[in-house]
């Protein structure tokens, strides 16, 4: 094990807010070939209930990338980059994400564990917005190939 | 929403969808995510850490696969968990064609007091299977 283990449990707060702009959510949604009009068209959305551009279900890795990348890069954490393939990810949606909201984002390393030859990192992202709501938990298990010892 | 709570019984299918992902596509979500590891575009970099070709991002894959359930869905915002294995990679060749990746989804349980239905995908690609245990919870409104 090449990670250091006293990064388990600890919570790396939020950083500067991500705010969910229109644009981005219609970029996002084209990349992935998504049409929906309430991801595309604030008329729809509305029609449909909410307050603006419903995000796709997966944009929330974009809102969290930054403050993962925060933890994974702490050359203190120990984790050799190259070698990170994403194992597994999981959105919890409290709510959906809307155009025009403010996220915080606060990370906190759920697990490290040896694997065989791999070491297996799970972080635990909480957006929430700035008053405290929870919009989405998202959980990351990246894996290190043939880092375990 | 399209489809209405009480229609639905485990094991219905939901219309199932093949997808393209081109070298095209890769870059338009490296850029609309922020993930601009090398790996999804530069076959330099890919074949330097023994990749056969440039990969698909496994969270474009995964957004991929969505597609089907929300298309199914209507709406976006029904879809309140969503979570997937990334088991293989998808080699995207740059031929013109790219990878395809093929979903079905099928009712693997519904809740009648939370209102929700958990969805149960099946990933492929070039006939193997891309994501494991792929599956996603759509909530129904009331009445």
């Amino acid at each position: 094990m090449v990670l250091d283990q006293s990064f388990v449990g600890r919570t790396f707060s939020p950083g500067e807010p991500y705010v969910v702009g229109v644009e981005k959510i219609r970029e996002f949604a084209s990349a992935i070939g998504d049409d929906n009009p309430i991801s595309h068209d604030t008329a729809a959305a509305q029609a449909a209930g909410h307050g603006g551009l419903v995000a796709p279900p997966t944009f929330a890795i974009a809102a969290v990338a930054g403050a993962q990348d925060a933890v994974v890069f702490d050359p203190a954490l120990g984790l050799d980059f190259s070698r990170v393939v994403h194992g597994e990810q999981r959105f919890v949606h409290h709510r959906p994400i809307i155009a025009g909201d403010v996220l915080l984002c606060s990370v906190t390393v759920d697990a490290i564990r040896a694997l065989g030859s791999n070491d297996v990192l799970t972080l635990r992202a909480e957006l929430t917005l700035p008053d405290g709501t929870p919009v989405t938990t998202a959980v990351s298990s990246l894996v290190a190939r043939g880092t375990a010892s | 929403m399209s489809v209405s709570f009480e229609s639905l019984a485990v094991g219905d299918q939901l219309p199932a969808a093949d997808y393209r992902i081109t070298r095209g596509r890769l870059i338009r979500y490296a850029g609309a995510s922020g993930d601009f590891n090398p790996i999804h575009w530069n076959p330099r970099v890919a074949l330097e850490v023994g990749l056969p070709d440039v990969i698909a991002h496994g969270m474009l894959t995964m957004a991929t696969a969505c597609r089907v359930v929300t298309d199914w869905a209507g709406d976006p915002a029904a879809i309140v968990e969503y979570s997937v294995r990334f088991t293989r990679t998808v080699a995207v060749p740059d031929d013109g064609v790219g990878a395809t990746v093929g979903v079905s989804a099928v009712i693997g349980e519904l809740d009648a007091a939370a209102r929700t239905a958990r969805v149960d995908l099946t990933v492929k690609a070039a006939g193997v299977t891309v994501l494991g245990k792929a599956r996603a919870v759509v909530r129904f409104p009331s009445g």
